[in-house]
């Protein structure tokens, strides 16, 4: 059974977070992101589960990170200036291993910027926020009911590989209110467990990879088994080793736990690129814009299509190479000055034109303005011919 | 057919809850709808705009950049809101607050709306309600059985009484105009 509603994109990650098993949520409220902090406040004590309002953004992510070393599915949410203060926990995070949701519904930056309005700005940051090399997930929804599939993807993606997942949101999206279709009970929708040591508490090693996944069992603090927790470089047990063989094994083992599964982690959508010339590069908010002028387009007799990463990062450098094969032209739309374009030129290798729609106004692009984008790539390769 | 509204005035009019009452109407219809909304940073104050499309098909775009009805109820919201509007859209102003809209050849509706939501149910508050049901009676854009859940669905308890009024007195409005 399941029922209609009309819901915000917020509400719908709350809902996903809910149905995932998130049973912990701590951070620090700030537009467009409050009513996942609201809506997490007024229903995880509804399923035995604890919400902490905490005095800062730091501090919020640091009980994320607490929670689940506990052994709970825990998330955070916040907006550019609090992704900005999160960014040394995230990679305490990737270091030691810990899975964790951090959703980032972006407003306009930098600082303070436009709390009201949106943006794409954080694609870049949401990537290499915090300092070193490092490899985390990150995902785009672009309708409500994608905020509650991707919230709960989100979950079990980081559970999974134990890394942080970033639930990359924009206002757009975030405040937007349409139909979703909810089931009335959540159960046996709940997120896997991360994996659990089959050994003794005493042979327990905490980073050691024992069935080739690259990924490591995780037990909960609390549960009899012993382990360190450090940002440091650290060895299988756990405790800091810096030598440079212990370095790069630990580096190349980060790196390929997801490298070697990106089969599974990257989810893109084609919508009408079969015959496309022009393929529109666009996530979350922009993309709404894109599939109307898509098919505002073909009606116009333009070989039109829309290319929509879901999975952010790591980039989908295969299909955005295998369209480049087949395509003329991709034209990259987001709502900044052009940040993720350089990823996509950076794959296509001259394969096919690239362009760039940047929007920065604190308004999503109309249907009209990103056709006349179109209209002009259009006329460039009929040009060229 | 796809139906663009949009509700714009000052922060705090309610007009946000308009529109996801209005948006809500539609879904209880089995139509399909998105509601988005723009706002200041301020609380109170400031203007804001709510926006509705109603369709029976999906719909991707959620703004709307060609309002068929727009209601407008302060001064500001009209100097900003009312000049995307032509000769095809419905401007409905609340009387009290609105002298001129930008779009001159628009077919326009000017109701005492705030006024008519003190005098019915005793509240500026209800003003929002008010405006509904004349929408919603000039429009047809959904049907009042469907219109009166939403706004039940959403009020506060205790309120029901006042807000079939506030509806009610919207309808007249409308009708009498």
């Amino acid at each position: 059974m399941s029922r209609v509603l009309l819901m915000q994109g917020n509400q719908a990650v709350v809902e996903g977070a809910i149905a995932a098993g998130v049973r912990f949520y701590g951070g620090y409220p700030i537009t467009p992101s409050t009513e996942i902090a609201e809506g997490m406040a007024k229903r995880l004590p509804e399923v035995g589960g604890k919400f902490m309002q905490t005095e800062d953004e730091l501090a919020g992510i640091g009980t994320v990170l607490g929670a689940s070393l506990g052994g709970v599915r825990a998330m955070t949410a916040t907006s550019g200036p609090g992704f900005s203060l999160k960014q040394e926990m995230i990679g305490m995070a990737c270091s030691a291993e810990i899975p964790c949701v951090i959703v980032d519904v972006q407003r306009v930056g930098p600082a303070t910027g436009q709390p009201t309005s949106p943006s794409q700005g954080d694609v870049m940051q949401a990537r290499w926020g915090t300092h070193g090399d490092h490899w985390l997930i990150a995902v785009s929804p672009s309708s409500v009911p994608e905020c509650f599939d991707l919230t709960r993807r989100a979950v079990e993606l980081s559970e999974k590989y134990r890394c942080p997942v970033i639930l990359l949101m924009d206002e757009v999206i975030g405040h937007m209110r349409e139909r979703i279709e909810l089931p009335d009970s959540y159960e046996g929708l709940a997120a896997a467990r991360r994996k659990q040591p089959d050994v003794t508490p005493e042979d327990y090693l905490a980073y050691a990879d024992t069935d080739g996944s690259k990924v490591p069992a995780m037990a909960d603090f609390g549960s009899g088994y012993r382990w360190h927790v450090t940002g440091l470089v650290h060895d299988e047990t756990g405790f800091p080793k810096g030598t440079p063989a212990a370095t790069k094994n630990s580096q190349d083992r980060l790196r390929t736990k997801l490298e070697d599964h990106e089969d599974d982690i990257v989810q893109t959508e084609h919508y009408r690129t079969e015959d496309a010339e022009i393929v529109v590069v666009a996530f979350g908010g922009a993309a709404r814009t894109a599939y109307e002028v898509v098919d505002m387009a073909r009606n116009e007799g333009i070989h039109a299509g829309l290319f929509r990463p879901i999975t952010i990062w790591p980039f989908a450098e295969r299909a955005v190479r295998e369209l480049a094969e087949k395509t003329q032209c991709l034209l990259v739309h987001e709502l900044n000055c052009g940040q993720y374009v350089r990823e996509v030129e950076s794959a296509v290798q001259g394969r096919a034109s690239v362009r760039l729609y940047a929007k920065y106004d604190n308004e999503p692009a109309t249907p009209d303005e990103l056709l006349a984008e179109i209209r002009e790539a259009e006329k460039t390769i009929k040009g060229a011919k | 057919m796809k139906q663009n509204f949009r509700f714009s005035g000052t922060g705090g009019q309610g007009l946000i809850t308009a529109g996801i009452i209005l948006a809500e109407a539609a879904l209880l219809d089995g139509k399909l709808a998105v509601q988005s909304q723009s706002y200041g940073p301020e609380a109170r104050g400031g203007s804001s705009k709510a926006e509705v499309i109603i369709s029976d098909e999906p719909i991707r775009f959620g703004r709307v950049t060609h309002p068929d009805t727009l209601l407008v109820m302060s001064q500001e919201a009209a100097d900003k809101f009312s000049g995307d509007c032509d000769g095809s859209s419905l401007i409905i102003t609340d009387s009290l607050f609105v002298r001129e809209v930008r779009a001159k050849d628009a077919r326009r509706v000017d109701l005492p709306i705030t006024h008519t939501a003190r005098e019915a149910c005793g509240k500026p508050l209800f003003a929002n309600i008010v405006a509904l049901g004349a929408v919603v009676a000039l429009t047809k854009c959904v049907t009042t059985e469907s219109l009166e859940r939403a706004v039940l669905d959403r009020v506060p308890k205790g309120t029901e009484d006042a807000n079939r009024k506030a509806l009610a007195a919207g309808y007249a409005l409308a009708e009498n105009n």
